[in-house]
């Protein structure tokens, strides 16, 4: 009886795959797959769904971090993985992989202080990785009140508020932090989870807004559209060229610029700390990861008129959520790039 | 099939060959599920073990005692998290407890009829709660009425105390280790008393009676007839709460405040086993974090299946003295 029950089981399982296999089969791609970050999924959702309604092809976009994403591309269950940090050059050597930045964000400190307004209070680069450190303590510490003599701050004690799942956002908060002190770099260090030194760990971009939200006299880190939709209280900051500025689509864009993508090997670009009198300092950009020899070029090239399409027609879309479109210039180097890297399995390039 | 040949002559609805066959699928049907129970189990196990090994190879016994967690060094260590699972659990308890034991003891006992079912419905709506709204509300609502209104009550009187002072002094945040404890308490109320008062439903009406007719008061026959009567089914209760608390993970990750240090007082934040795992396993990367973490669930695995030997065995004892006794 065992026996027919599994028979069974076994014939339904083998009908299944073969309709899938069907489908997949069946003439033009209908559905591509996607799957790591989360700070990028709204603007890759608008994209996914404005492009659904031009073309009828659907993207399934799973956000379940960028860790997960890169799994998932390497054991090929997805059609492309997408990245917050990028990916070192040796490990997409060693993957068979090629990356691509495809749009930028900005991590943005902010603040809790009743009475200060967004873009009042200006922490220089010391302090911050002091503040992170656990060194200073109270908003009335020397080091905070010398920079900002026209505001006047309470001797409140300061909660320091971090992200309590691993992060693109602290990857590259860490980063910045790593390349300002030497202290940070030898006593924290740089990645997607810290072993901080102090405060407390909210969940997610959203966990952090709303702890820096309810408590008064806390600092925290988010991505810079939770900050502007949390209406929250971010502060200026001083960049490499030594001039204080205030976070906007304008001085991330001016970071991307400034930033030297042509010689950086499989688009390792970092774009925190980059030089000019207009750079946020603490400027990020999400990344996409594809396999160089693909096994389905149709799928790749349907993959690749998508984010082709992204780069040329999302612009607006992606600064409506308040996301950074990237540089006209960048998109053709990376452009440049398909065309040399992708290939089918018999050597011939995928794009265009 | 032969070995059932003699059963036949057993009224059935379904007759002959037909009726035996239909017997058989049922039976091996049902087996089949309870085995698949220690199959999973044992699946479980053995899996978790093979993903923790890299982590257990490398840090040893030490694991579970180190208070390290650093990513970036690769450094790790169990402690941090078994402590804030322990005590977060412990304080669900020391509330939950008492507050279901009262519960259950008024509806059964002492609640006017009319009153009985909107008590007992309410408790049931608390059960079905997803953890989800519990650690919204914990975050959003409790820990900022906690934050402004009672911790600093809490460390003005009970920080001052000479031995337990330490645990509770700090700055009001409103989030950690106490805030995740009172939360779970309130989470497992609505399991625990529910359990109770069908325990105490049981009870035979006769014993109570002859309670309160030779002259007991209420207190008396909950102490002398309810408890000891109800004794094996509410440690289990209580067991199942425990359980519960242990292994929550959301409304934890909400309002604990997820910091990996160890800190003296209840109202600075920690961290617990299923919050870490909720929090990194997306972004672990590299084998010894990834281990880390699944050595962390093995640990979560082995605390949960001590609670369940605890109990066994403390039921055991019960019965034992029982026997004693009479």
């Amino acid at each position: 009886m065992k026996k027919i029950i599994g028979i069974a089981l076994l014939a339904s399982l083998v009908a299944l795959s073969g309709l899938q296999m069907g489908e997949a089969k069946a003439g033009k791609v209908r559905t591509i797959s996607g799957a790591g970050a989360t700070f990028p999924y709204p603007v890759y959702a608008k994209w996914a769904a404005t492009y659904y309604r031009l073309t009828g092809i659907k993207l399934n976009y799973q956000s379940i971090g960028s860790g997960g994403g890169i799994k998932q591309i390497r054991a090929k269950t997805v059609d492309f993985g997408a990245s917050d940090a990028p990916v070192k050059p040796e490990n997409l050597e060693r993957w068979g992989l090629i990356q691509f930045p495809m749009i930028m964000g900005g991590v943005v400190p902010v603040v809790n202080l009743p009475g200060v307004k967004p873009g009042q209070l200006k922490i220089s680069n010391k302090t911050l990785v002091d503040i992170y450190l656990g060194k200073i303590r109270k908003w009335n510490d020397p080091a905070i009140t010398s920079e900002n003599p026209g505001l006047s701050l309470p001797s409140r004690n300061i909660t320091v508020v971090h992200r309590a799942d691993g992060s693109g956002t602290t990857w590259i908060f860490t980063n910045f932090l790593s390349k300002i002190s030497k202290d940070w770099r030898e006593k924290v260090g740089n990645a997607k989870a810290v072993a901080w030194p102090t405060g407390i760990g909210g969940k997610g971009n959203e966990g952090v807004a709303s702890y820096v939200k309810r408590i008064r006299g806390s600092i925290g880190y988010v991505e810079y559209a939770y900050a502007l939709q949390n209406r929250l209280t971010y502060i200026k900051l001083k960049n490499r060229a030594g001039a204080y500025v205030e976070p906007s689509i304008e001085t991330f864009q001016a970071a991307a610029a400034n930033a030297d993508w042509k010689n950086a090997k499989g688009f390792y670009v970092v774009l925190t700390d980059q030089p000019g009198e207009d750079s946020w300092p603490i400027t990020g950009a999400s990344f996409i990861l594809m396999h160089k020899i693909q096994e389905r070029p149709e799928v790749a090239k349907t993959v690749l008129t998508f984010f082709d399409w992204c780069y040329k027609n999302g612009q607006e879309m992606a600064k409506k959520l308040d996301y950074v479109p990237l540089p006209l210039k960048v998109v053709e180097l990376v452009e440049e790039a398909w065309k040399k890297e992708i290939r089918d399995k018999s050597g011939n390039p995928v794009w265009p | 099939m032969n070995k059932l040949a003699g059963h036949t002559k057993t009224p059935t609805l379904r007759s002959g060959v037909k009726g035996r066959i239909l017997d058989i699928i049922f039976a091996s049907g049902t087996k089949t599920c309870a085995i698949l129970v220690f199959v999973i189990i044992v699946a479980i196990m053995v899996s978790l073990f093979i993903g923790a090994w890299p982590a257990l190879k490398k840090f040893g016994p030490s694991f579970i005692v180190s208070t390290e967690w650093n990513p970036v060094t690769e450094e790790f260590g169990a402690l941090i998290a078994i402590y804030g699972t322990v005590v977060t659990s412990i304080i669900a308890m020391i509330i939950g407890v008492p507050v279901s034991f009262g519960i259950a003891i008024f509806i059964t006992e002492l609640c006017p009829a009319w009153l009985k079912q909107p008590i007992a419905t309410a408790i049931e709506l608390l059960a079905a709660i997803p953890s989800i709204i519990y650690g919204m509300w914990g975050l959003f609502v409790f820990a900022p009425f906690f934050a402004d209104h009672i911790e600093p009550w809490i460390s003005d009187t009970l920080g001052n105390l000479p031995v337990i002072g330490p645990l509770f002094s700090g700055p009001p945040l409103g989030i950690g280790v106490l805030t995740a404890g009172i939360i779970l308490g309130i989470m497992v109320i609505p399991f625990m008393a529910s359990v109770f008062r069908d325990l105490f439903e049981v009870v035979p009406p006769v014993l109570k009676e002859s309670a309160y007719g030779i002259g007991a008061t209420t207190w008396e026959v909950i102490k002398k007839i309810v408890f000891p009567y109800t004794k094996i089914g509410v440690v289990g209760a209580i067991m199942l709460g425990l359980g519960r608390a242990l292994g929550e993970t959301m409304a934890v990750t909400f309002v604990i405040g997820n910091a990996d240090r160890l800190e003296k007082s209840l109202l600075m934040p920690g961290n617990t086993i299923s919050s870490s795992l909720a929090n990194q396993f997306t972004e672990a990367v590299g084998e010894i974090y990834t281990s880390s973490l699944i050595a962390l669930g093995l640990i979560l695995f082995f605390l949960t299946f001590l609670v369940l030997a605890l109990a066994k065995y403390l039921l055991v004892r019960l019965t034992l003295k029982e026997g004693i006794r009479t």
